[in-house]
């Protein structure tokens, strides 16, 4: 193995720059080092103004999101050997405006994310001292869709997202998803206003890129066609049965 | 309150032209949705059809001659390839839609997949049945 | 590049974690007339508390009791523990885990639809609720996104708060730093909130992630308000090398061995009790985290460990609870050895050693969340109640963050409704001071004889050298001078980013400031308790000493910067001292 590898980075500093510029740096190849330890080892010793997220180096608190090599990854658990002897290219997340450098601003979806309201919906009266029952098979048909850590590589990945930008997206739905389905949940028919919108799920054509970018095994592009199939059925009903549907 | 995005110049990257030739994923996706347009013209081509079969001997003379036009030929090969494509992939996607669960187990997606092509072949079976000179 | 006018708030909680989002919702439901800002350095999805994996405790079984959970904890923490906060903590903790139901949280389930308990270290029952193993990660995506319904809760994601304002003797707010734009700012509240989490960081091999620099700590000691037991850091016995990431206890109460490089079950040579084929509560692997960690230490001197490139490991073994189960209650364990040390627990063992994972100590609060320094109060890994006292056991964190979060947001709304005044010139004046610092100080390019890094680096080497798992007066002695060194140094290095555009460089000098502030208060508390009690093994006093150490560190900051050590009597309610007993 040879003893460095080249990372190709892109920088972009608003102050200075109109767009995006790529920096070179010659990094140590160590076969236990993530590209996150690169562009640390880069932050550490090499420059200090390059900037990027991160924290759990786990691949749980989907901070570390970028494109690696083109293909959008946690830089945490993406290993620099797998690209020797390299170069390898790390760049912003795509279908992200871009703060700074490897920093992209993920408002968009922080502003989605409450319109699809992703809270458990009540409407009976709850009691205080007793748990809500859910069995263990209850608990499956949703326990998938609660696995996003919000990492944004299924945004990167969509290319409706990057044409339509008033896509709800996969991981909002994914979650509007993750309340419906689960058996205490009592809100489906409030979420169902905003989820069978043009800007909903019929946006998505199931390109299904979403689902191969996705770390955890979500499976966004499958809530969302799931979701077509109910949202067609509901809206059959409430055409062929007005009133007395719901 | 916080700086408005507007504010901080961000850097927006265009979307190229040619993004769906970049990954062969977004290429394949890209030739499935244009096979729509390959089902359109077979769904035409077999109304044509029945049109000329229905107007009479002459007039289905005609369209045999139509068809086997070399251009007609090659487009129908090109459409047939393009709707097997789409049947395909609309069938292996089925199951991400449909889930259905019975005494609390989920069917397996390649069960639901495998309905649609078992209901698939059951068709083909007894269109080429009926077609190909069945009593 | 800042408005002169602050942005007002009644509560400003500094910190978006279980402890934060819990302050939030409590007074968005009590007090809903009530303005309430959370600030955070990062969107609150990646606060730390995402990470944890084995569970949340709380009394549920019909065979268990709330005393029994109280005497877990009080003898887990070798008796530094305040007793009345134990007693409402086990007391809340029920009410606060089902909470946490209501909203949403996928507890896993028993076959009738019950929530499930499983064992975990130190605890004589199985008491401990958790959601697959992310139990953590679940907990904090539930808050959030409870959060989310309530428009009075004003969120100021990616903004770092450098100062506490303090004016006739009460905080009165913050200033910030606005990343994205590089703005700095004031916000003002009749009460703040701390909920900034630990200070793993300060450490080269944690558990922790990046964030976890002591921020809320430090900005408390600098503001007056006292710091509590520092000298306690808890090593949780089972880290993956290199990374130091988390397998969590869960893994040994779903049945797991810790061996060593003979394949002999070790901790049987440390009085926790004899090895058995299925896990024993209290006992042997389900013993405490520091007496685990310490039986790693003895092994190591007894060079009954494996040597790796990474340091000298143990083994755990999981081959024998089968696929079946790995994949049902320990999944994330798997996924996380198999990505980060390329081997599967199914079939191979598992390469791991302590790791530092915790700070009991903190920013000193009574029950209530209060802290000595009126309107500020501070929840979760940040605060020293104390219920966790000189050794936390596992899987009570997670609940101290619900109790405590509430508790303290309902606190400071009750402090704010009481109508504290509008801040005054004197507030202002002072954040005019604390932008002026910054801009001079850290948003200046300079050229100094060290990286930030380097500095870090050094204090790492410092930290694991003077307060690992076991101390003496002489390391702790040269790790303090060394400490003052750097904090010198430190004024001094090299800063190569001025942009005001998300300048990570300028995140990471401030947090460095912290770190050495906080890691000064831990060596100073820890010179200072001539005594061995949980966590806190000296080598020169290896007994534990009620008669002069029954008592919490309290390290305040002096007039030259420096730490000043006072004590604080434990409360006891119900079990005078005894002895810590596992396995028997």
């Amino acid at each position: 193995m040879p003893e460095t590898i080249t990372m190709q980075v892109t920088r972009y500093r608003p102050d200075t720059d109109r767009s995006p510029t790529i920096q070179e740096y010659a990094v140590p190849l160590r076969k236990e080092w993530a590209v996150l330890d690169g562009l640390n080892y880069i932050k550490d010793r090499l420059d200090g103004t390059l900037s990027f997220r991160w924290s759990c180096r786990m691949g749980i608190c989907g901070s570390c999101g970028m494109t690696v090599n083109g293909n959008p990854a946690l830089t945490c658990g993406t290993f620099l050997h797998d690209f020797a002897p390299g170069p390898v290219r790390v760049e912003p997340l795509t279908n992200f405006p871009v703060i700074r450098d490897l920093v992209v601003s993920i408002d968009d979806f922080l502003r989605k994310l409450p319109t699809v309201r992703p809270w458990l919906i009540r409407e009976d009266e709850t009691v205080e001292d007793v748990e809500f029952l859910q069995t263990p098979g209850e608990l499956d048909n949703y326990k998938q869709f609660s696995m996003c850590i919000n990492c944004m590589l299924c945004y990167a990945a969509c290319p409706v997202y990057a044409a339509e930008p008033d896509f709800l997206g996969p991981a909002a739905i994914a979650l509007a998803q993750r309340y419906n389905l689960d058996s205490r949940d009592q809100g489906a028919h409030q979420r169902l206003d905003l989820l069978a919108t043009p800007q909903g799920v019929w946006a998505c054509t199931y390109v299904g890129e979403c689902s191969a970018a996705c770390p955890k095994g979500v499976d966004p592009a499958g809530a969302i066609q799931r979701y077509k199939l109910t949202a067609a059925t509901r809206t059959l009903r409430s055409f062929l049965l007005p009133k007395g549907a719901r | 309150m916080s700086t408005e995005l507007t504010d901080l110049r961000l850097y927006r990257p265009p979307i190229r032209r040619t993004w769906w030739l970049h990954r062969r994923s977004y290429l394949m996706f890209v030739l499935r949705e244009v096979s729509c347009v390959f089902v359109a013209w077979a769904v035409v081509f077999l109304l044509l059809m029945i049109n000329a079969v229905h107007a009479g001997e002459d007039a289905y003379q005609r369209f045999l001659a139509f068809s086997g036009n070399p251009w007609v030929l090659v487009l129908n090969i090109v459409a047939l390839a393009f709707v097997l494509l789409h049947a395909i992939t609309w069938f292996n996607l089925a199951p991400k839609a449909i889930v259905l669960t019975a005494r609390g187990r989920r069917l397996a997606p390649r069960a639901v997949a495998a309905a649609h092509f078992g209901a698939w072949l059951v068709a083909t079976v007894v269109v080429g049945w009926i077609v190909l000179g069945g009593r | 590049m800042s408005t002169v006018e602050p942005l007002r708030h009644d509560v400003v909680v500094v910190g978006g974690g279980g402890a934060g989002l819990r302050a939030a919702i409590a007074i968005a439901q009590s007090h809903p007339q009530l303005s309430v800002a959370i600030l955070s350095k990062v969107h609150p999805m990646r606060s730390h508390t995402v990470s944890a994996e084995g569970g949340a405790a709380a009394v549920v079984g019909v065979d268990d009791s709330l005393d029994e959970h109280a005497y877990d904890t009080v003898s887990g923490s070798d008796w530094l523990c305040d007793q009345d906060a134990v007693e409402a903590f086990v007391a809340e903790a029920p009410r606060e885990l089902r909470q946490l139901e209501h909203w949403g949280c996928p507890w896993s389930r028993t076959d009738d639809g019950h929530v499930a308990v499983r064992a975990f270290g130190g605890m004589r029952k199985l008491r401990t609720w958790f959601a697959a193993d992310k139990t953590g990660f679940h907990l904090l995506h539930t808050l959030f996104q409870t959060c989310l319904q309530y428009p009075r809760i004003t969120r100021y994601d990616e903004w770092y708060a450098t100062r506490i304002l303090v004016d006739d003797n009460r905080a009165q707010g913050v200033v910030a730093v606005e990343l994205a734009s590089g703005r700095i700012e004031t916000i003002t509240g009749r009460a703040v909130i701390l909920c900034t989490g630990g200070c793993g960081r300060v450490f080269p091999f944690t558990t922790n992630g990046n964030i976890k620099t002591g921020d809320g700590m430090a900005l408390a000691y600098r503001a007056g308000a006292p710091l509590k037991d520092m000298e306690f850091v808890q090593y949780h016995p089972t880290g993956l090398p290199f990374t130091g990431i988390l397998i969590t206890e869960a893994a040994r109460a779903e049945g797991g061995w810790l061996l060593n490089k003979d394949n002999y079950r070790y901790l049987q040579d440390y009085d926790l009790g004899r090895p058995e084929p299925k896990p024993v509560l209290r006992s042997m692997d389900l013993g405490p985290r520091d007496r685990l960690s310490q039986a790693f230490v003895h092994e190591q001197q007894r060079g009954r460990t494996v040597d790796t490139p990474w340091g000298p490991i143990v083994y755990l073994d999981l081959r024998h609870l089968g696929e079946k189960v790995i994949d049902a209650k320990l999944p994330f364990v798997r996924e996380l050895c198999l990505q980060y040390e390329r081997i599967d627990p199914v079939h191979e063992l598992i390469p791991v050693r302590p790791v530092q994972h915790y700070m009991m100590g903190g920013v000193h609060t009574d029950i209530d969340g209060a802290t000595g320094l009126p309107g500020l109060f501070a929840a979760g890994e940040v605060a020293c109640v104390s219920i966790n006292g000189a050794n936390r056991l596992g899987s009570n964190s997670l609940p101290e963050l619900l109790v405590f979060g509430r508790r303290a947001g309902m606190a400071a709304a009750e402090y704010a409704v009481q109508g504290a005044a509008e801040p005054g010139p004197a507030v202002l004046a002072q954040a005019a001071d604390e932008r002026s610092r910054l801009e001079r100080d850290l948003l200046a390019p300079r050229e100094g004889p060290d990286r930030i890094a380097d500095i870090r680096t050094e204090m790492h080497r410092t930290m694991e050298d003077s307060a690992g798992i076991y101390r003496d007066a002489a390391s702790l002695a040269a790790g303090a001078d060394k400490l003052r060194e750097l904090r010198e140094r430190f004024g001094r290095t090299t800063i190569e980013d001025a942009s005001r555009s998300f300048n990570t460089e300028l995140v990471a000098a401030l947090e460095l400031g912290c770190m050495l502030d906080v890691a000064q208060t831990m060596l100073a508390c820890a010179l200072r308790r001539e005594e061995s009690r949980g966590a806190h093994q000296r080598t020169d006093f290896p007994a534990r000493d009620d008669d002069r150490f029954l008592a919490h560190s309290m390290v305040s900051r002096d007039h030259a910067g420096d730490p000043q050590i006072g004590y604080l009597p434990v409360t006891i309610t119900r079990w005078p001292p005894g002895e810590r007993v596992y396995g028997r």
